[in-house]
């Protein structure tokens, strides 16, 4: 009889090794992990059989993180420690973050990107989105069998620089090593083009949770060409909420809610949306912190009404692409629908009405971004031969550094297919200018002001001349992930200087290290933190009670120099009692409880035999 | 043999066949004139890519990884001059060693600069009075325009070699483009 070949746990016993590598889709509502297994690409579930895990974080007051499911259950009880949606903070800052008021979260101002204050301390969107990548990474290993060589983490296409960096910050801290950023729309033609074999030029609608895309792509053997892309990177299905939201209160006459109620009725809000898309019409039940009833009927016509010029917010991007494109709707083939947010009827029927045709919505939209990520992540991760397919994909908005009078000179236009390099030179504006400050933005618009600031720094050294002699040349570098880094160089009379950036919105590698190092650290310092505090506790328990049996029984149970002996025991724990140490503590602790010992039995015996004296046995039974 | 070994970057691709000091006709196996063949242009970009492409190299050594970026950034570069008109003859030019001065030269001729004028003023006209129809109009102008500009540049290029002439053309052509970009701008604007 053969024998069977057993491998060893999360070794692969095929010949050549397969690459364990995943594809994830860090959602604003959900997040999934998907890999190629056997050659088809299959989304992952958790051990309760579900595929999306919801993007919720909360920390709870005993300590600990709790992600997904059980974090969704606490939103209403415990909204300001329960974190959802935090991918519309990511690269963020506080006056980015529209609608705050109705948020019930602690938001921290700090420089580039906004903080929540929850129990556990002051948290960033990076470490929050983490935390789900955590989950997600425990689920691919466990479920694999083995350590994830990569991982490819989508980001929606108009995600700028800040909020590629910070997402790429938030792998890395979840221990993953990125093998791309990959934009949702393109991993969603992925799923689609591989599964359909489809040539021609296609638009992938994508809105999400907190995010809309547009992107415009040509389809020809195996390159996946994107041709233009555009959209809202704060706009999506939590905005169909809000407007619910707001009509809730309207019309149940309310104003000012807390952060519970103001939960418990985005919840209610957002099951309402859900159920327009089988209903007409839909009854909106609640009963807030004080006791009021929230009871509201909301039909389909009314939820079109209040929603219409959302609608619009996709449809003017989408022809933006389209003449970025110089493209028309003749043009497009096909129109991909991504994102549980295209559910709504209302959505369909706007995107078939622009395209004049009915969108594709064969793939589920919730799944098709972490599907196509998986196949790429295969490629990437050199599981299978990447002559198959090339995906060339393009920067969403443009790369610009600000000069005189605030205004924006653009030195890598939107859609410049990536990776893509750029230099511009410039002059010195003041006769012996020797320092010139390079502020590097992101945006269409004129006026720096309005654009978004990635990095700021200086040059330094330039040889003193006659303004505008100087020649400093910029160089703008995009890599295949969409991140940027800025390099500036004086280029005069052999004297060079030059100075590379990362923009100042995304975490240094050394914040990363940090951050790693200070997550462990914490928790190590908050069980030493909890241990020296039971210790101490303890100890003054035990000093108090030793100080009343002296008092009580000292003298009579004990000479004077056993009374000294516990005396000289019971100060060196006072000594010892506010160290830092809960070891130390802990000797003298026992130390002390060894001095006392013999005392200790003597107040026993004697108070046995006095509760004796003069009772029987029968009364001390009962 | 294992896929990793047949994907070297140097075994993959000899610095002889493909090198930095090439020009990007070299590059992309072109004529060195002004009319191009799009389709063997986007063909031989795409072969390119797929050679450089830094996804081909993701699970390669950093040096591998740094190397695809220069190759793919250049090839991405090449294939963006040479697929617009307006960049095509700039950089055919810029071999030639003449500066098309389109920051400083700014002498026009009287009846190009009288056109621009107008169509400034329609392009003003339209956006104020929301005029989508007016905004086509112009655009549909512009494009005519354009094309035709392209076609003596390319004469000036490929045939009677008029270099100064040539570069007079890329400068009018340069406010065909920035119009372009307005027209465009004007779009969003009344999209909005």
């Amino acid at each position: 009889m053969a024998l069977l070949q057993i491998s060893e746990p999360g070794l692969s016993a095929a010949p050549h090794q397969h690459r364990l590598a995943v594809g994830i889709d860090l959602g604003t509502t959900n997040s999934l992990v998907a890999t190629v297994r056997n050659g088809i690409s299959v989304v992952l579930n958790d051990e309760q059989g579900s595929a999306l895990l919801p993007s919720v974080v909360r920390y709870p007051e005993e300590g600990g993180v709790q992600v997904g499911i059980s974090a969704q259950a606490r939103q209403s009880a415990d909204p300001q420690n329960t974190i959802v949606s935090v991918k519309r903070f990511m690269g963020r800052g506080l006056k980015d973050v529209g609608e705050v008021i109705d948020l019930p979260y602690r938001f921290v101002d700090s420089p580039g990107m906004v903080q929540l204050r929850t129990v556990a301390g002051v948290k960033s969107p990076v470490e929050v989105s983490a935390e789900i990548l955590k989950v997600l990474r425990d689920r691919a290993e466990r479920s694999l069998g083995g350590e994830l060589v990569g991982a490819v983490i989508t980001v929606p296409a108009y995600f700028d620089d800040a909020q590629r960096q910070a997402t790429k910050d938030a792998a890395k801290l979840a221990g993953l090593n990125v093998l791309r950023l990959l934009n949702e729309p393109t991993a969603a033609a992925i799923a689609y083009g591989l599964d359909n074999a489809s040539e021609g030029v296609y638009a992938v609608y994508d809105l999400g949770g907190g995010t809309f895309d547009i992107s415009i792509l040509r389809l020809s053997k195996g390159v996946f060409e994107v041709l233009a892309t555009n959209g809202d990177s704060a706009l999506g299905g939590d905005d169909f909420d809000q407007r619910i939201y707001c009509w809730i209160l309207e019309k149940a006459g309310l104003s000012q809610l807390d952060a519970k109620d103001t939960r418990l009725l985005l919840t209610h809000a957002r099951t309402a949306k859900e159920q327009l898309t089988d209903h007409v019409q839909i009854q909106i039940t609640a009963v807030l912190s004080g006791g009021e009833l929230v009871d509201v009927t909301l039909t389909r016509d009314d939820f079109y009404e209040m929603t219409q010029n959302l609608l619009a917010r996709t449809l003017q991007p989408t022809r933006r692409a389209l003449r970025d494109a110089k493209l028309g709707v003749e043009d497009i083939k096909g129109v991909v629908m991504v994102g549980g947010s295209t559910r709504m009827p209302q959505v369909q029927r706007a995107v078939a009405e622009l395209f004049k045709q009915t969108p594709l919505t064969n793939l589920d939209p919730d799944k098709v971004v972490a599907l196509g990520a998986a196949i790429q992540a295969n490629v990437l991760a050199g599981n299978r031969s990447a002559d198959d397919w090339l995906l060339l994909d393009v920067i969403p908005l443009s790369l610009g550094i600000e000069t005189m009078g605030g205004l924006s000179e653009k030195i890598i236009p939107r859609n410049s297919t990536i990776p893509s390099a750029r230099a511009q030179e410039f002059t010195t504006f003041k006769d012996g200018q020797t320092a010139m400050s390079i502020h590097v933005v992101q945006g269409e618009r004129e006026l720096v002001s309005d654009c978004r600031s990635l990095a700021k720094f200086e040059l330094r050294g330039i040889p003193a001349m006659v303004a505008g002699s100087a020649r400093i040349r910029v160089t703008f570098q995009v890599d295949a992930d969409g991140l940027l880094s800025v390099a500036a160089r004086e280029m005069i009379s052999g004297i060079e200087s030059a100075v590379t950036v990362k923009p100042s919105y995304g975490l240094n590698e050394s914040d990363i290290t940090r951050m790693l190092q200070d997550g462990n650290q914490h928790a190590r310092d908050d069980m030493q933190a909890r241990a020296l505090r039971e210790q101490q506790t303890e100890a003054a328990q035990l000093l108090e009670a030793v100080e009343t049996a002296l008092r009580l029984d000292g003298d009579a149970l004990l000479d004077a120099q056993a009374q000294a002996r516990i005396r000289l025991s019971m100060d060196a724990l006072r000594d010892v009692l506010n160290g830092n140490d809960h070891l130390v503590i802990k000797r003298a602790v026992e130390a002390l409880n060894q001095t006392t010992v013999v005392f200790a039995q003597a107040r026993m015996d004697r108070s046995v035999s006095n509760a004796l004296k003069g009772h029987n046995l029968s009364e001390l039974e009962g | 043999m294992g896929v990793e070994k047949a994907l070297r970057f140097d075994e993959f691709l000899p610095m002889k066949s493909l090198d930095f000091q090439q020009d990007f006709f070299q590059l992309f196996e072109l004529p060195s004139r002004f009319q191009i063949d799009n389709a063997a242009l986007d063909q031989r970009y795409r072969d390119l890519q797929s050679q450089v492409h830094p996804d081909k190299f993701s699970h390669l050594s950093e040096s591998d990884q740094r190397r695809s970026v220069q190759w793919a950034t250049r090839v991405n570069e090449g294939y963006q001059t040479l697929r617009s008109p307006l960049a095509r003859g700039r950089y055919m030019l810029s071999l030639l060693g003449v500066d098309t001065q389109e920051e400083t030269n700014t002498a026009m001729p009287l009846d190009f600069l009288m056109q621009q004028m107008e169509w400034r003023e329609a392009l003003q006209d339209a956006l104020q009075s929301k005029d989508i129809d007016a905004l086509d109009v112009l655009s549909d102008n512009n494009r005519q325009e354009t094309a035709t500009l392209q076609q003596q540049l390319g004469r000036q290029l490929d045939e009677s070699h008029d270099h100064l002439a040539a570069a007079g053309s890329v400068r009018k052509l340069r406010f065909l483009e920035k119009l372009a970009e307005e027209i465009s701008s004007a779009y969003d604007e009344l999209d909005s």
